[in-house]
């Protein structure tokens, strides 16, 4: 990105944000660009979470500014409802809504909130289900999947709605290990068909093949960002090299 | 041979007058749980309400019916009504707002206790989709408020069809009553029609109840996830 104009999708300024007394962002600056994955991690309670409730607007922020799409959050021509259609998110909690059928979970959104017709948005969801490998899975209730399988859902969820950009908030940490792999690659195959992403997670080894940029924070704050190749062989902050060597065992 | 009395309730007039009675009970529960329903809903939302106030109002109605029995209520509006206000309320009336009263309450109560139970990932998923305040009750919260609240609902209403055996302390025409009035009237005759009015009256509230509560179980036997 040298003389190339930089395609920004996403400009967090001075994030600040606290609940009560307890300050969880404290000035944080994160500019994402179209395509780039960039995953976050830091050590718990650290505000990464928060951080990304606050780009889909579950959390409101009491500083800075949050840009989307040239759009300020905040500003007179700003709503979340929309907003929200073009960000999508998966939690760490499974959240599929278990009242439905898969194909009724994945078209809820592009029914309701795009008003897409049936055939178009159906078309759509079964050619990615087929992609995550859940294509037989269609009619089933999320109660009859594994944890993984309904991970998996709630990715295609998010991207049936055509997002931007999309948000992953510890997709694994509460699933079994062996199923921590099938949906990594979901997400790993979607980075790699250059879908924009923030990821948080705790997979380290994950994040050096996914990311292209990481952010490391710690108290509310970055406390290291870089290449991501950098960043997991010759971390410049003594802090972010005693945070990855926790992950090893030496 | 001795005779088992059995034929008082042969009598097509007794038992056109049980039914008629049946009637004036099934009316007053009917109507009762329509208001119930319709209110509870509306209260169980504004039990939800940050306003302090308005919540401690709420559960002092909803703890005022729970603690004093429906009897007590009933006498305090029909006798009452007359002494505070000079107004004669009509037994029907009194009871049909009594048990009003109370169900709203208890349902008012369900419906908050049973909204506040969907997990709060529910909604932000919802929300994370793009959807309107409305669509996320519409089309999430509410389908699966209504799944979890059928049981205790049900079981509710049941409650409601059983405590209105009350009302004929207030003078109302029940099926209870009907019952008294031809046991009195053949006692000379027939000293064993307490038992076979009773009996069939029981077999009537069972008739309606356990239907009622079978119904229930199916439900929550589909509706289980």
């Amino acid at each position: 990105m040298t003389a190339q104009k930089r395609d920004v999708i996403l400009d967090i300024k001075g994030l600040r944000k606290s609940y009560g007394d307890k300050i969880v962002l404290n000035g944080v600056d994160i500019c994402v660009e179209r395509g780039e994955a960039v995953v976050i991690i830091g050590p718990s309670g650290c505000g990464k979470t928060t951080l990304l409730r606050c780009v889909n607007g579950l959390e409101t922020h009491q500083g800075g500014t949050i840009t989307i799409d040239g759009r300020e959050a905040g500003s007179k021509n700003f709503d979340w409802i929309l907003v929200r259609q073009k960000v999508g998110m998966v939690f760490q909690s499974y959240d599929l809504f278990p009242h439905m059928t898969v194909l009724e979970n994945i078209l809820l959104g592009p029914l309701r909130a795009q008003k897409r017709t049936r055939e178009e948005a159906s078309g759509q969801a079964i050619r990615l289900l087929e992609r995550v490998g859940l294509a037989d899975r269609v009619n089933d209730f999320p109660r009859q999947l594994s944890g993984g399988q309904r991970q998996r859902i709630a990715i295609v969820r998010a991207l049936c709605m055509n997002p931007d950009i999309m948000l992953f908030d510890e997709v694994t940490a509460s699933l079994d290990p062996e199923m921590v792999r099938e949906v990594l690659d979901v997400i790993l195959g979607v980075a790699r068909q250059g879908m924009t992403m923030m990821i948080v997670t705790h997979e380290m080894g994950f994040a050096r093949v996914a990311a292209d940029k990481v952010i490391f924070m710690e108290g509310g704050v970055i406390a290291e960002e870089g290449p991501a190749k950098e960043f997991f062989t010759l971390p410049k902050t003594e802090r972010a090299r005693r945070f990855l060597n926790t992950f090893y065992f030496e | 041979m001795r005779n088992s009395g059995f034929d008082v309730l042969l009598s097509l007039n007794n038992l056109r007058r049980l039914m008629l009675g049946l009637g004036g009970t099934l009316e007053i529960a009917a109507v009762s749980v329509a208001v119930s329903v319709i209110l509870g809903v509306l209260c169980g939302f504004a039990m939800m309400s940050k306003n302090r106030a308005v919540y401690a109002l709420f559960r002092v109605y909803l703890e005022a019916f729970r603690i004093v029995p429906i009897l007590v209520w009933l006498f305090l509006f029909f006798f009452g009504s007359a002494i505070v206000f000079g107004a004669n309320l009509e037994g029907w009336f009194v009871s049909v707002l009594v048990f009003s009263l109370w169900g709203t309450a208890e349902m008012g109560d369900l419906v908050r206790g049973t909204v506040l139970s969907i997990p709060a990932h529910q909604w932000q998923s919802a929300e994370a989709i793009g959807l309107t305040p409305w669509q996320v009750r519409r089309f999430v919260i509410i389908p699966q408020t209504l799944r979890r609240i059928a049981p205790s609902a049900i079981n509710l209403v049941t409650r409601m069809v059983k405590t209105t055996s009350l009302v004929v302390f207030v003078g109302v025409t029940d099926i209870l009553r009907v019952g008294k009035q031809i046991i009195e009237f053949n006692m000379m005759k027939n000293p064993m029609a307490s038992f076979w009015i009773y009996g069939f009256i029981f077999l009537i509230y069972f008739l309606i109840c356990y239907p009622i509560s079978r119904f229930s179980k199916k439900l929550e036997e589909k509706w289980s996830y």
